[in-house]
């Protein structure tokens, strides 16, 4: 499944991660690019924006790191931040899980949330975030998502919203499918106030966020290679049995098949959300 | 009356072959059913019908996932999995009923969404996206009736409605019992164990407040004494539509807005 693909990355996104902190330079100032088996210097990498100098593949960050990249400085405000699962269907060992996970990343649910300016313009932005059980989605991630977009409503501001995302989180059961329809929804209403919703799929973006909020943006943007699908690789291929072609399912791939509008390097992210803020900002419509 | 069967119990229940299928009820329940074929994009998908009706004398649109009772069907009908086409054609007539007014009645009975390449292709993700999506403002009273198997986003697609009705038996989960425990068990065949946990059935979903009401079947299920459970049926969805037709379109979204917003919101 998608999922084991998830926890494999996510050790060499931790990798790259944990480089901003000197005692683990000390430790290890090296990493190895799991795509091109380059051996890089750590800090390179990061001040590359954690893509691989050598072969351009973006290895995977947290939501703080891709908030840090996006938003400009000291503007994020962020909402809902302490918001956790009440564990509504009493799954057993579910909330020590979470217990556990919010120790070590250091964040509450698999979504951040919040207000903040990119280039001056404001947003709302919503960054998921793989580290945290595979940035599935369950009853937090369903609401957070829906907050932030009602905040848009509100404020009257665009949204934006990172996703990476094994899909709809097992221990909640039917209530995280149903976050589904909920954030849907919510987007229906974000259309119908005549605001702007640009989605970024992030490697990788999968099952019930991509059969959600993740496929409605109005411009729809992706990192090169990330993974997109609704079916994980390995159950369509016990489907069809068969092997996938390369690079089925990525966002070349996506953009052929007319699923995307465009791919975007992490480099240029920002910008590219900046032209796109520019051009739909009300006010500033001159004749031509 | 079959309260104590286990979930297990009804998971296969619900897939049983003779099992009354969506074009059963549809049959029974409504008068001159013609189906509309396509989704004006790529093709027909022959495992979701949808068509135009007359429920007593209401012009309807009706929608259903249609499994087979034998191979051959179910190999024409691909065992009740959806391809992107059919959420297509399925949105395709519920907006051409919002047009003409007509309220719309949909039948959830799926294993899934199909997980195929050329399903991948199509968009499968976007398509089941948009119909909850454009389903959520359609200003016509929607209901959905969970009558087999509702597995995954493959059912949610055209199960956002004003009334949610699942027949006793019936199970509505986040994926089959197999595929949860293969991913949270690390094992396929604690799929029993895991249907207990996962509160799939429509008394675990009653009082989870998912769905809005049941409709008993005979103790062996619905196939043992179809027409009293299709007349039961009948009965739950005019009293419902009775109920809905009176409200003001806006009025009517807003609750069906509210109906999906406060799952997962006391946190």
């Amino acid at each position: 499944m998608v999922i084991d693909k998830i926890r494999k990355i996510n050790k060499s996104d931790e990798s790259t991660e944990k480089n901003v902190k000197a005692s683990d330079m000390l430790v290890g100032k090296w990493v190895k690019c799991d795509n091109c088996k380059e051996i890089l210097y750590k800090e390179e990498v990061h001040n590359n924006f954690s893509v691989c100098p050598n072969c351009g593949k973006h290895f995977r960050i947290s939501a703080r790191r891709r908030i840090h990249q996006i938003i400009d400085e000291g503007t994020f405000i962020e909402t809902n931040e302490n918001m956790t699962t009440k564990n509504p269907l009493n799954f057993e060992g579910y909330e020590k899980k979470i217990e556990a996970l919010k120790e070590k990343t250091q964040i509450n649910e698999a979504v951040k949330t919040g207000f903040g300016k990119i280039n001056g313009e404001d947003v709302v932005i919503a960054v998921m975030d793989g580290n945290f059980m595979m940035g599935s989605m369950g009853s937090v991630v369903g609401e957070k998502i829906t907050c932030a977009i009602e905040d848009a409503i509100e404020k009257k501001l665009p949204i934006i919203i990172f996703c990476v995302s094994g899909g709809a989180r097992m221990q909640e059961g039917l209530i995280s499918l149903m976050q589904m329809a909920k954030t849907s929804e919510a987007l229906a209403k974000l259309n119908e106030a005549g605001l702007l919703y640009v989605s970024v799929l992030t490697d990788p973006t999968t099952g019930g966020v991509t059969a959600s909020f993740a496929s409605l943006g109005d411009i729809i943007l992706a990192e090169p290679n990330a993974l997109i699908g609704f079916a994980g690789p390995r159950v369509i291929e016990q489907t069809v049995k068969q092997k996938l072609p390369e690079g089925f399912q990525r966002a070349e791939f996506l953009l052929e098949h007319g699923f995307i509008d465009k791919i975007v390097e992490r480099k240029d992210m920002k910008e590219t959300l900046y032209k796109i803020l520019k051009l739909h900002k009300k006010g500033e419509t001159k004749n031509v | 009356m079959s309260n104590n069967l286990s979930a297990w119990d009804r998971v296969l229940l619900a897939r049983k072959a003779d099992r009354p299928k969506a074009l059963d009820y549809i049959e029974y329940i409504f008068n001159d059913f013609m189906e509309l074929h396509g989704d004006r994009l790529y093709g027909d998908d022959k495992s979701i019908v949808g068509g135009i009706a007359y429920l007593e004398d209401m012009p309807v649109t009706v929608i259903g996932e249609q499994k087979g009772k034998t191979t051959k069907e179910n190999m024409e009908r691909n065992f009740g999995m959806p391809e992107p086409e059919g959420y297509r054609k399925a949105l395709r007539l519920m907006k051409q009923a919002a047009k003409f007014g007509r309220p719309i009645i949909t039948f959830i009975d799926t294993p899934g969404a199909y997980p195929g390449m050329g399903a991948e292709e199509r968009g499968q993700g976007e398509a089941i996206a948009r119909s909850m999506m454009e389903m959520s403002r359609l200003k016509v009273p929607i209901i959905a009736v969970v009558i087999g198997e509702g597995s995954s986003g493959g059912a949610l697609a055209i199960c956002v409605a004003d009334k949610i009705i699942m027949l006793e038996n019936a199970v509505y989960s986040i994926l089959s019992p197999e595929g949860f425990a293969s991913i949270l068990y690390k094992d396929s065949s604690k799929s029993k164990e895991a249907a207990e946990h996962m509160k799939i059935t429509s008394y675990d979903l009653k009082k989870l407040n998912i769905i809005d009401e049941i409709v008993k079947e005979p103790d062996n299920g619905a196939q043992e004494d179809f027409e009293k459970v299709a007349e039961d049926l009948k009965k739950s969805i005019i009293k419902d539509l009775k109920k809905l037709l009176k409200e003001n379109p806006d009025n009517l979204i807003e609750e069906r807005y509210e109906k999906y917003r406060k799952i997962g919101r006391d946190l």
